[in-house]
């Protein structure tokens, strides 16, 4: 195990945004939607720029969907505005059907036209008399967007029922891509597929989007497939965005502990805040732009706490789950020695079971003192949080 | 991606996309709603007739004509016919489906479709052909026989398409909770064909309280029976639509019976993965029985009324071919059928659509409308439209329009059930997925909604066209002067006991519903795995 020196995380790549910008592509302005009774979005701001890839990630229900289909044109919105490339297209009286917005659309199950053809389908948008060489033309830009979205043009013959799903999303996203949208939006099209497709296919799709400089907007519940793929992420809860910044910035300074608690595993403990610095159960521990003084929630990532040779930080194992590349350690905090005499007694140290990970399955067995640290910043909430 | 989009092709087009402008189906909701309430509050015209006859009448004479010994057989007729048809055709319906889907019986594939085979030989081709074959058959008991050996594959078809498609795993379950194959059958197989049987049952005993031609033919009198004389007598008189009201009654107590019968438990299969094979039980020394079994009921029920209708035709030679009297005859009744497939079908699109794409209490209800009214007999259907064509609009009656009207109502829900399963395989997403492709709302719904339902909408027609081309009852009243069907010439020639003229129209008309049962079986077998 190396040991290495508590670190400062670094700054974020981009910082996060709301506000309207020169360069916004997508700005989505107080947008509100209601079904019958049901407010679904409470007031949504957001702001996508150019060839930006935006995530919007939260659990069913959060109004997720719904915003993508304000965007696409499918669903109205109560109140607000939404503005492509800054023309207004929905709101304040104005409204631009789907069909005129140029904007793809790749939906869950790729929903394919299962009586046409591969090609078929993928030239459905084109108008042939648009493009110079006619029909001609039209087979030729099949076999380009075929292969575009790593396909065999020979696939073009194909049935969509004689398609993997995989193939089918390919399928959707060159479909999607015939008209050269600026904005594509992609609704959840990868959670249909199994773990291992799952991952290639977004890969492949991040790629291609990437290569044609399309603005992506990919609505998702997987909070793995949000940080993966996009460099702006948004996070929905109720019906309002919680948090939108970078990846990494949403995953290790999440804005409260719902955030925090939805984007990955977190280890919250009651801690003394002073300054700039935390006292818990797991030591003192650096915060950066702590919200109060006193009492505070903490909140770690479980990978931030190390297993060490010796320290004053113990914890007894409580049990594990071995999960092949990592182990899973469920451990009992004791009482830092500093505290243990009662000295202080402004936070109840000790006793708290944290969750933390380990490569080596052997390392820990129930009943066995570990030895802890922690590596980097800790974000802290207030108690009411 | 080129860089021409520089310029977004929607720059100039929010100004002309009109302001204030709501997105809109290619058919708004509003719209279809309207065109489906029109449908609903037409489809409600025989029942409003029937509640309105009933009130006209007065109390005292209501009660005058209902309480009445002739009503009281008419009655007890219908009744025993139900009590003892029904249960027959559960025994034999259900027996049948266990033995072709659940055991080793050999042959069973054949036998799967000879016995849903008697269903291609109307009630009344079948009762003609008993009957001139025995000329002594009359009264409750021969109206038992014919009426179970027509009907009883109304209750095997649900019930072998559910069986075909029960999740063994649940029998495995109870298998290796101790239970024996009998006990398996009984504890868990019966209980889950409880649609099936319910549903079976209500088609059998509406078929009982309808049908008017096999029942005139060996003189056995049910309410319907006894309401065509009385319409043939006095021609709208009270009497019958007394009668009328009590039928209708009948059918909605039958109605509200099935809903209760059907339960609320869920019969679907549950939870995700392939479904195993379905199980089959040797029959060891009862293969040979079971074959004699089956052999006899499709002898009885299909091979004999076609072997009788195939000797009269030898019998009649040349002559019963009679292209003067044969053709035209066979040409309204195309007519009839084509016109009446289409103008239902395009009827059933809008409660289709709702019923889909918008399913609510308020779709639930529309439909519901149209299956009370399908479920009426063709005799209460024909008088309600007799009686509002001569009292309301009497340049009508007797025209073509009104006679496809009738049959519009009848059989709507054959429409309706196919071009719903045709709307399910075309979800709105696709048609989302063509507009955010650049194609407009009209546009989308054509040429992706359209043209995914046609293969289910064109299955439905084809089942409403076979269904005309047999029917019967509404025919006879609200045909034009001088029309003739294959059903009514069939009618008028074996009611004068020219047993070899009706055959040449009887082979026909079971030439019609082969396909219709062919149809109907296949069908049955998708709708049980949804």
């Amino acid at each position: 195990m190396t040991e290495q020196a508590p670190s400062r995380l670094p700054e974020p790549r981009i910082a996060p945004s709301v506000e309207p910008s020169t360069n916004s592509h997508l700005q989505i302005t107080d947008v509100t939607k209601n079904f019958g009774s049901q407010a679904v979005l409470k007031g949504v701001n957001l702001s996508v720029a150019k060839g930006g890839t935006t995530a919007i990630v939260g659990p069913s229900g959060s109004g997720k969907t719904t915003l993508l289909r304000l965007i696409a044109g499918f669903e109205h919105p109560a109140t607000g505005s939404i503005s492509l490339n800054g023309i207004k297209v929905a709101g304040d009286g104005v409204w631009l059907p789907a069909h005129k917005r140029h904007v793809g659309y790749v939906a869950q199950d790729g929903a394919l036209f299962p009586h046409l053809t591969v090609g078929q389908n993928v030239a459905f948008g084109l108008d042939p008399a648009k493009l110079a060489g006619g029909r001609r033309a039209v087979a030729g830009r099949i076999s380009e967007l075929l292969e575009m979205v790593s396909l065999d043009p020979a696939m073009a013959k194909r049935r969509p029922h004689q398609l993997s799903g995989g193939q089918q999303q390919r399928v959707a996203l060159a479909r999607a891509l015939a008209r050269e949208p600026e904005l594509m939006l992609l609704d959840e099209p990868f959670s249909a597929l199994d773990a291992g497709l799952r991952v290639a296919t977004r890969r492949a799709v991040a790629k291609v989007l990437n290569e044609a400089g399309v603005t992506t907007i990919l609505v998702t519940h997987d909070q793995a497939e949000a940080l993966s793929f996009a460099d702006q992420v948004a996070v929905m809860r109720g019906g309002k965005l919680a948090q939108i910044g970078n990846p990494f910035v949403v995953y290790t300074r999440p804005a409260d502990r719902a955030t925090a608690e939805f984007l990955g595993d977190a280890v919250i403990l009651d801690a003394w805040m002073e300054g700039s610095l935390a006292t818990c159960s797991l030591g003192g521990i650096p915060v950066r732009r702590p919200p109060s003084q006193g009492r505070v929630q903490l909140m770690l990532r479980p990978e931030q706490i190390r297993i060490a040779e010796d320290g004053p930080i113990r914890g007894v194992v409580v049990d594990t789950d071995y999960f092949g590349p990592e182990t899973t350690v469920r451990l009992k905090l004791a009482v830092p020695p500093e505290l243990a005499d009662g000295i202080d007694h402004r936070y109840p140290g000790g006793g708290e079971v944290i969750t933390i990970r380990h490569w080596n399955a052997s390392i820990a067995r129930p009943g066995m003192e570990l030895c802890l640290r922690v590596v980097g910043e800790a974000v802290a909430f207030p108690m009411d949080d | 991606m080129t860089s021409d989009l520089s310029a977004p092709p929607y720059a100039g087009s929010t100004t002309t996309a009109g302001r204030g402008k709501r997105p809109r189906p290619p058919f708004g909701v509003s719209t279809v709603s309207i065109l489906a309430v029109i449908i609903a509050l037409f489809s409600l015209i025989p029942l409003g007739y029937v509640v309105y006859m009933t009130a006209a009448t007065g109390w005292d004479t209501a009660v005058e004509l209902i309480f009445r010994p002739r009503v009281g057989e008419l009655l007890l007729n219908t009744v025993l016919l139900m009590l003892i048809t029904v249960p027959l055709c559960i025994f034999l319906g259900v027996g049948g489906a266990w033995l072709v889907e659940r055991t080793r019986l050999s042959g069973h594939r054949i036998w799967a479709v000879l016995l849903a085979a008697p269903l291609a030989i109307p009630a009344f081709v079948n009762s003609y052909a008993w009957v001139s074959a025995v000329p002594s058959l009359e009264g409750l008991g021969s109206g038992v026989l014919i009426a179970t050996l027509s009907y009883f594959p109304l209750v095997y078809i649900p019930a072998a398409a559910t069986l075909s498609r029960l999740d063994p795993a649940i029998e495995q379950s109870a298998a290796a909770l101790g239970l024996g194959n009998w006990r398996v059958f009984f504890r868990v197989v019966l209980p889950q064909l409880r649609i099936a049987m319910t549903g079976g049952a209500l088609l059998v005993a509406l078929h009982l309280l309808a049908e008017y031609g096999a029942f005139a033919m060996i003189r056995f009198d049910t309410f319907t029976t006894a309401i065509m004389i009385q319409f043939q007598s006095t021609f709208n008189g009270t009497a019958g639509n007394m009668l009328a009201s009590v039928l209708v009654f009948f059918c909605l107590i039958l109605l509200v019976v099935e809903v209760r019968g059907r339960g609320s438990a869920r019969y679907a299969r549950i939870g995700s993965g392939a479904q195993a094979k379905a199980l089959r039980l040797p029959l060891h020394v009862y293969q040979v029985p079971a074959q004699l079994a089956l052999l006899a009921l499709t002898a009885l029920a299909f091979g004999l009324p076609l072997f009788l209708v195939l000797r009269w035709v030898a019998a009649g030679g040349p002559a019963i071919w009679a292209a003067h009297e044969f053709l035209p005859a066979l040409l309204a009744t195309l007519g009839y059928g084509l016109a009446g497939a289409v103008v239902t079908t395009v009827v059933a699109f809008p409660m289709a659509f709702l019923a889909v794409r918008h399913p609510s209490w308020f779709s639930k209800s529309l439909e519901l409308s149209n299956y009370v009214t399908s479920s009426l007999p063709g005799i209460v259907v024909g008088l309600a439209f007799v009686t509002v064509s001569i009292r309301v609009v009497p340049g009508i009656y007797q025209s073509t329009g009104v006679l496809v009207a009738a049959y519009v109502l009848l059989f709507l829900p054959r429409a309706l059930v196919n071009l719903r399963a045709g709307l399910a395989q075309a979800p709105k997403e696709l048609d989302e997925a063509a507009q955010a492709l650049g194609k407009p709302p009209l546009q989308s719904f054509i040429r992706v909604t359209l043209r995914l339902t046609a293969p289910a909408a064109a299955g439905g027609a084809a089942l409403v066209f076979l269904a005309i081309a047999n029917e019967l009852t509404a025919t006879l009243l609200l045909s034009p002067n001088g029309t003739r069907t294959l059903a009514t010439e069939f009618w008028s020639k074996s009611s004068e006991i020219d047993y070899a003229g009706a055959a040449p129209y009887a082979l026909l008309m079971i030439l019609l519903s082969a396909p219709m049962t062919y149809l109907l079986f296949q069908q049955s077998k998708k709708v049980a795995g949804q």
